[in-house]
């Protein structure tokens, strides 16, 4: 024991009790604090043990990655047959896009991420130019992958795959956008039909499944329309998908409407603003900067939600994975495929809900770019 | 502005009134306008197909196919109101035991996460943002995959005791018989919940006049196992067990869990829990940090902490997101028809529709019926809601 006196404020810090930092102290402050949260922790890894056990051998060790069919893979090892994936991996991504078109989408993906860069990031220089830009993408990447002046034609049925979800996804939101803000502000309106209008529609569109709509534009949405009227069922599909993100993107944006200071209206009200300007210059900019987060939400929830397309026929990347069950020469081969479609929707998913709650803590933090800790438990 | 342009009257397009009624007039002769011009376009595109609209079909036409999962007696010969009642059934079966099975996830997965345990909170999270990251119908047609094409033929089935098989057919679990004397174990039982609930309403009573606190819970549960069993032993097990057997190729006998069944409750629990434990979470973590140490602080224990201060302050702030992944859970069950599993959307929407070519009736009737069980639940909670809301002075 040191017994030495020091003048007041000179005694020199104490190394930390043993035990209580390091490597060491980690495990004991987060692992075995309690008896119980011990036996929790051995439980743990006897779950994980099991898990690993079970499924590495069939994962890696004896998964075959290079053969021409189930049997040759069969024949090499019994673990999962990944030469499936090696060798359909074009449909995966493309579908039946004509292999010599098919720089098309990938530079029509390309101009997604510059399309997409001055929405999603709001400090890059030369924002409101760029803007213009994205708000003309959706055309430049229709007339790209479909085709029109300068460029042949590619017929809708021979899309699929990864493209196919991208389709879907972007013109989803793309087209929901404006029609949900519009249900939004119709919703909040003091005028009865116009508000009476706007929550049928909504409810509607929220209360039946998505796969009921998908049945109405592919059996009977020509009916709606006068008589000899027809036309292609992936414009069929985008319009219903349209029209049931909006209700769902209008619920969004209310939220971001009601979060508007009551001042900031009176405030505008004062000014003596009328009801457009003070939309188009108060409430709307604040609200849909609240609202992006969850726009990327139901931007991730239409993506996902873009494989029920496989039900009425079209080849998205599920529609390719049976179209590969079907082939005798793969057939029951599903687990594979199926967790490969997985891992591929989570890598992208899971990227994009990380961007939006980045954006969500931003917002926050008052838009600073101060990172914001998580509220301690 | 000078004062002769401020005193004069208002310009006719300026006034709010008048602009108000205006549009809304014009916004209800559109929508007319355009609903008459669909109902048009529907009429004349029906007389030049000679097709007429009614239900009738339902009660007059056999439905002529059969369904693998009937809950209520049904063969092909009946009615296609009668498979649609079928189908259902199906579908509310598939929601109530899913909705179930993802909130006693999803609770436990949101508790998880906030472990302090760092092990238990990343299981749980890495499971939370893979149910929450894939879609619903890759996840069942997985499921399904993975019970067709890893679980054994049912000659080498796996067992459970004896009694419980576990097959790519299908899990076969026993059935238990009811014999005479059971009624008056079911008595029994309810009996003992009565003594159970008395038993709690004096113990509550008594703290609320005296503050002393006296115990209900085992004394109540020793009550009711004590008559169960007493009836049970007391009629000489009046219970028996269809248990299911092999004879051939199959089972007989017992409960057939089809995998379709199987696959899609799994898969439609397992996906919703993940959005459940983020509620849950997010509702634990609103609960101020100063209300569970003042009722440390007052020297209630770490059960009652949780039971009497935090969760009912959660719970406000889960339930109205709860309702929605509940409403999102049942709307998914439509995704049966990707395995197979013959739901409302299977049979009305799928192969009546297919029989009968009426796309229009059907599909208003799967919406309709949808849109009702959305209302149904979403009215449920909203009155759940205001129970447990704050009530403040």
């Amino acid at each position: 024991m040191n017994d030495r006196h020091y003048p007041p404020g000179q005694h020199p810090y104490l190394p930390p009790p043993p035990g209580s930092a390091g490597a060491i102290g980690w495990v004991r402050a987060n692992l075995f604090s309690t008896p119980f949260n011990a036996l929790l922790t051995v439980a743990g890894l006897w779950l994980l043990y099991l898990f690993c056990a079970a499924t590495i051998d069939w994962f890696v060790l004896d998964a075959v990655i290079d053969a021409g069919s189930r049997a040759e893979c069969r024949a090499k090892g019994d673990g999962a047959c990944w030469a499936v994936i090696a060798v359909r991996i074009d449909q995966f991504a493309y579908g039946f896009y004509p292999d010599s078109e098919r720089w098309r989408p990938n530079l029509a993906f390309v101009l997604l991420f510059a399309a997409l860069a001055p929405i999603l990031f709001d400090r890059l220089p030369g924002r409101r130019r760029l803007l213009w830009f994205s708000a003309a993408y959706p055309f430049v990447a229709g007339w790209l992958i479909h085709g029109g002046p300068g460029l042949p034609i590619v017929e809708t049925r021979l899309y699929g795959g990864f493209l196919l979800t991208l389709i879907i996804g972007v013109t989803g939101i793309a087209a929901s956008l404006p029609l949900g803000i519009l249900l939004a502000l119709g919703r909040q309106s003091e005028l009865l039909v116009i508000r009476t209008i706007s929550i049928a529609f909504i409810e509607f569109a929220r209360g039946v499944p998505l796969i009921t709509l998908l049945f109405v534009a592919s059996t009977m949405l020509n009916y709606f329309l006068p008589p000899g009227t027809s036309f292609d069922l992936l414009v069929r599909v985008l319009i219903m998908v349209s029209l049931f993100a909006a209700a769902y993107i209008a619920e969004v944006v209310r939220g971001g409407l009601q979060a508007i200071p009551q001042g900031q209206i009176e405030a505008a009200d004062a000014l003596g603003l009328g009801y457009w300007r003070k939309t188009r210059l108060i409430t709307l900019p604040q609200a849909l900067r609240i609202s992006i987060p969850g726009i990327v939400n139901i931007f991730i929830g239409l993506y996902k939600d873009s494989t029920l397309v496989v039900i009425i026929g079209l080849l998205d990347p599920l529609g390719i994975t049976r179209a590969i069950l079907a082939d005798a020469k793969w057939t029951g081969l599903s687990n594979e495929v199926y967790l490969f479609a997985a891992l591929f929707f989570f890598a992208s998913c899971f990227s994009m809900s990380r961007y939006s709650l980045w954006l969500e803590r931003r917002l926050a933090a008052g838009g600073a770019d101060v990172p914001v800790k998580e509220p301690s438990a | 502005m000078t004062i002769s342009a401020a005193l004069r009257p208002p310009r006719i397009w300026r006034d709010e009134n008048l602009r108000g009624v205006t549009i809304q007039i014009v916004a209800l002769i559109a929508l007319f306008a355009t609903i008459a011009w669909l109902i048009g376009n529907v009429a004349a595109n029906f007389a030049a197909l000679d097709k007429t609209f009614g239900f009738s079909f339902l009660w007059r036409l056999p439905a002529n196919y059969d369904i693998n999962q009937t809950l209520i007696g049904y063969d092909s010969g009946d009615s296609h109101m009668r498979a649609a009642l079928v189908g259902l059934l199906n579908t509310l079966l598939v929601a109530v035991v899913g909705l179930v099975l993802a909130s006693f996830l999803g609770l436990t997965l949101g508790v998880m996460r906030l472990s302090r345990n760092w092990l238990i909170a990343r299981i749980a999270a890495v499971y939370v943002e893979f149910t929450r990251n894939t879609p619903v119908l890759l996840l069942i047609l997985l499921c399904h995959g993975i019970l067709i094409h890893t679980l054994p033929h049912p000659r080498q089935a796996l067992s459970f005791g004896g009694s419980v098989f576990l097959t790519n057919r299908g899990f076969y679990v026993p059935r238990p018989l009811l014999e005479p004397g059971s009624w008056i174990v079911v008595a029994a039982f309810c009996a003992g919940l009565f003594a159970l609930w008395m038993l709690r309403r004096r113990a509550r009573r008594r703290q609320a006049d005296t503050g002393r606190r006296t115990a209900w819970l085992l004394p109540g549960l020793g009550i009711l196992t004590g008559l169960t069993a007493g009836a049970v032993i007391g009629t000489g097990v009046p219970v028996g067990m269809d248990a299911p057997a092999l004879r051939g190729f199959n089972y007989t006998g017992g409960i057939t869990l089809l995998p379709e069944f199987v696959a899609l409750t799994l898969a439609l629990a397992v996906y919703t829990s993940g959005f459940i434990a983020e509620i849950v979470r997010g509702g634990i973590l609103a609960v101020d940090r100063g209300q569970s140490e003042a009722a440390h602080a007052l020297g209630l224990s770490e059960r009652r902490v949780l039971a009497l201060i935090v969760l009912p302050q959660a719970l406000r702030v889960i339930v109205p997101p709860l309702t929605s992944e509940y409403l999102n859970l049942t709307k998914n069950s439509s995704l049966a028809i990707a395995i197979g599993y013959m739901d409302l959307v299977a049979t009305l929407g799928g192969i009546t529709l297919n029989q009968t070519g009426r796309e229009m009736e059907t599909m208003i009737l799967v919406m309709a019926v949808y849109l009702l069980i959305s209302l149904a639940i979403s009215s449920f909670m909203n009155w759940y809601n205001r129970r447990v809301r704050l009530v403040e002075r």
